[in-house]
């Protein structure tokens, strides 16, 4: 239960950590709040030959809501979004979906933007960032780009980031008027993962539900009916089974926890 | 590689290699054995810390990537041989068998404490759920937690 030893350099820089990845490439795993990276590495699941660490790169510390919504640097812890008061007038969803995430001890460490760029399909902020549409922006020494949600999560674990790149920021779209949102899963035990999740949005013209933990990537359905759309959420996903629930298990709970979401944001 | 380390308001030096993990530091190399290593993956809290005054698990955590930081260990509760009010309550109201978890309980309680200062029942559960505890069944630590925080 210790890491493999590891090549270990701490940025003091967004320059000095695009330019170690953009030499070292696919070698260097980049290390924000690491409390999904650690246990990899100490269970040996994961065992890149050189960690960068960026958790000193203070200027990307900030949660800043604009009108438009809420950006999110690399190194913004959960906790921090999880108490900015403007994020949560801005976007209610945040805070509740980050209050799923484990527990305040691992929220005081994880990062919000790691959360995404780490694709775990379990995971609750991808799905929320499906569901609002928002985006990642990433840096390389080759420039920067923004990536939609729906072209950022490719698989389980697996996002667009090329190994040179570092996403440096999340936007999460503001809600909109006339709109509300919701979030509500299964898990085992509190704090753990979900073995189902969904989080909904509803305005007067668009009915949209993202379902996590059921597809290698958060799945998004629009629904146009909504008296449809627990039938509409079971027919579209096609869940693995696993030690903590078996496929038909997982479909059921799509169906319950979809008509439970759109009942809560509506 | 070389980390400073201000561990209980003094200051500590170490020679490590980059995969040590903040918990193993603590205790092979500064001696501090007071935090204590359960699960080794951040799920059961016995090894939890406060690191700028915030709980979080040293062993998810390297002790290169925490270099010059304050770090509090349950050795830094008690002050002048008194026990802390959080380590009173707790043995007041036995709210420890075994005693394994306990250092991990006790840091994040003085932390939650601190962020809250008047828990209701629900908010001492909720301080206390990345804690695992095998003896107590938690209804003594629930209560420890209300009687730190006092009337």
């Amino acid at each position: 239960m210790k890491p493999p030893s590891f090549e270990y350099s701490r940025a003091s820089s967004l320059d000095e950590a695009l330019a170690v990845l953009g030499e070292l490439g696919d070698e260097a795993k980049v290390l924000a709040g690491g409390q999904s990276l650690m246990p990899l590495l100490s269970m040996r699941l994961a065992a890149p030959r050189h960690l960068v660490d960026i958790n000193r790169l203070s200027e990307l510390a900030y949660v800043r809501t604009t009108a438009e919504g809420v950006r999110v640097g690399a190194t913004a812890r959960h906790a921090d979004l999880e108490r900015d008061a403007d994020a949560a007038r801005s976007q209610p969803l945040l805070v509740r979906a980050v209050r799923l995430i484990a527990h305040p001890t691992i929220r005081n460490r994880g990062t919000v933007v790691g959360s995404l760029a780490h694709a775990d399909p379990a995971a609750e902020l991808p799905a929320v960032l499906a569901l609002l549409g928002g985006t990642v922006r990433v840096a390389s020494v080759r420039g920067t780009r923004e990536i939609p949600a729906r072209e950022f999560f490719l698989g389980t674990f697996e996002s667009a980031l090329r190994p040179d790149e570092l996403a440096v920021e999340a936007f999460f779209p503001a809600l909109r008027p006339g709109a509300r949102t919701s979030i509500v899963e299964v898990a085992r035990r509190h704090g753990d993962y979900a073995l189902c999740g969904v989080c909904a949005v509803r305005s007067p013209d668009r009915v949209r539900v993202a379902l996590l933990s059921v597809a290698p990537t958060p799945l998004v359905l629009d629904v146009p009916d909504v008296a449809g759309a627990a039938e509409l959420a079971r027919s579209s996903v096609d869940p693995t089974p696993d030690i903590h629930a078996s496929a038909e298990y997982r479909r059921h709970l799509a169906g319950v926890l979809t008509e439970r979401a759109l009942r809560e944001a509506a | 590689m070389k980390v400073r380390l201000v561990v209980n308001g003094v200051p500590h030096d170490a020679d490590v290699p980059a995969r040590r993990l903040l918990s193993d530091c603590l205790r092979h190399d500064l001696r501090l054995t007071g935090t204590h290593v359960g699960c080794e993956h951040g799920v059961c809290g016995a090894c939890t810390v406060l690191l700028d005054g915030r709980p979080v698990r040293s062993c998810l955590l390297l002790a290169v990537s925490v270099d010059g930081q304050e770090i509090t260990t349950v050795e830094g509760l008690a002050h002048d041989g008194a026990l802390s009010p959080v380590q009173q309550a707790f043995a007041d109201c036995h709210a420890l068998q075994c005693g394994f978890c306990t250092p991990g309980f006790l840091t994040t309680i003085t932390a939650g404490l601190r962020d809250n200062p008047h828990p209701t029942e629900d908010d001492a559960r909720e301080m206390i759920a990345g804690n695992l505890c095998r003896c107590t069944g938690y209804q003594n630590i629930v209560a420890a937690v209300l009687k730190a925080a006092g009337p």
